[in-house]
C-alpha cells in the first residue's frame, strides 16, 4: 500500500501519536482505564500500522523479530521475578509490600514493574503474530 | 437515556451478527466482525467497565481484525461452498441460546449491591485499597496487586499463545529443508 500518498502521510502522522497515547494509557493506568495489556496493544498496532502502510520489509529493521522474542520472554521473565524478589526479601510471592521500606512504595514499585513485564510480553506477543501470519507468502507463490 | 443507547447498540448488533451470518465475502465478514467487537466496547462503556471496554476495543475491534485480514489475504476471501437446507447447525445455535439466556434468568440483576459478588472480597479491596496501595483506580490495584497472580498466569498465556502461533507459522523452513533431502 506503500503507494498512497494519503495514507502515507496520515500514517507518517498518526503513528507517533498511538505511540505517545500507549505510553499515556501506560503511565496514567494508575488513575484512568488502561494499563500496561492496553498499552501493550497500542504499542503493537503502531508497529503493525506501519507495516501495513509501509511494508514488512521496512518495519522488520525497527522492530526485529529475534529482539522481539527475547523481549516477550524478558517481560514474563520480569514479572515473575518481582514475585521472586519478593519471596527473597521474605514475604510471599508476588507481594510487593517487602519490596520497598515503606509498603505502599513497596506496591507502587511492585505495581510499575509488573506492569512493565505486561507491556513488554503483550506488545512483543502481539506483532511476533502479525509477523507470523503477515510474513508468509501464499500457499500459491511457494 | 442509557437503556436508549442500550437498545440502538443493540439493535445494531444484531444487525451485524445477521450480516456476518449472512454474507459470502469472507473480508466484509471480517471487517463486520471488528465492528462487533466496537460495539461490545460501546455496551461495556455504558456498563461502566471502562478497562474491559477499552480492552475490547484495541485488541477485539483492532488487532484481532488485522490478523483475520491477514489471515484471509493467504487464503482467499470467497467463502467456497455454502451447505443450505441443513436444519443441525441452526439447531444447535437455537438450543445453545435458549440454554444461555434460561441461565441468565437466574443470575442477580444488574449492579445489584446484594449479589454475592459484590459481598466476598470487594467491599475489603474497596476500603483499604487506598491505604494498603494508594493508588485511586481500584481496578488497577486488584489487577496488579491483590490478584498479581491471575495476571501473572493471563502474561503467561499470551506469551505461550505467541510461542504457539510462531511453532506452527514459521515451519516452512524446516518444511523446506526436509524437501530438499527427499523426504
Amino acid at each position: 500500500m506503500s503507494h498512497h500518498l494519503i495514507l502515507r502521510v496520515v500514517a507518517k502522522f498518526l503513528i507517533p501519536l498511538i505511540l505517545v497515547y500507549a505510553l499515556y494509557v501506560h503511565f496514567h493506568g494508575e488513575l484512568s482505564p488502561g494499563g500496561g495489556f492496553q498499552a501493550g496493544v497500542l504499542v503493537a498496532s503502531a508497529f503493525i500500522l506501519h507495516a501495513l502502510i509501509f511494508g514488512l520489509r521496512k518495519t522488520r529493521p525497527v522492530a526485529a523479530p529475534g529482539a522481539l522474542r527475547a523481549l516477550a520472554a524478558c517481560g514474563v521473565l520480569l514479572y515473575a521475578g518481582t514475585g521472586v524478589a519478593g519471596m527473597l526479601l521474605g514475604g510471599a510471592f508476588l507481594d510487593y509490600g517487602v519490596l520497598a521500606a515503606d509498603p505502599v512504595a513497596g506496591q507502587h514499585l511492585g505495581i510499575v514493574l509488573i506492569e512493565l513485564g505486561v507491556l513488554l510480553t503483550v506488545s512483543s506477543v502481539m506483532l511476533l503474530v502479525f509477523y507470523a501470519f503477515a510474513g508468509r507468502q501464499k500457499p500459491e507463490a511457494q | 437515556m442509557d437503556s436508549l443507547i442500550d437498545v440502538v447498540l443493540f439493535a445494531f448488533l444484531l444487525v451485524v451478527a445477521l450480516a456476518v451470518a449472512r454474507g459470502r465475502d469472507l473480508f466484509a465478514g471480517a471487517m463486520l466482525f471488528g465492528m462487533f467487537s466496537l460495539l461490545s466496547a460501546g455496551l461495556f462503556l455504558i456498563m461502566d467497565a471502562a478497562d474491559v471496554a477499552f480492552t475490547e476495543a484495541a485488541v477485539g475491534a483492532g488487532v484481532s481484525t488485522v490478523l483475520l485480514v491477514a489471515g484471509l489475504s493467504l487464503i482467499g476471501s470467497e467463502e467456497r461452498s455454502k451447505r443450505r437446507g441443513n436444519p443441525l447447525p441452526l439447531l444447535i445455535v437455537l438450543a445453545t441460546g435458549a440454554a444461555l439466556i434460561w441461565g441468565i434468568l437466574d443470575l442477580p440483576a444488574f449492579g445489584d449491591p446484594a449479589a454475592p459478588a459484590n459481598h466476598h472480597v470487594v467491599p475489603r479491596y474497596l476500603e483499604r485499597s487506598g491505604e494498603e496501595i494508594g493508588i485511586p483506580n481500584v481496578v488497577a490495584s486488584v489487577l496488579a496487586s491483590y490478584r498479581g497472580f491471575d495476571t501473572l498466569g493471563e502474561v503467561v498465556v499470551i506469551f505461550a499463545a505467541g510461542v504457539g502461533v510462531l511453532m506452527l507459522l514459521s515451519g516452512r523452513k524446516r518444511h523446506r529443508q526436509r524437501k530438499e533431502r527427499g523426504l
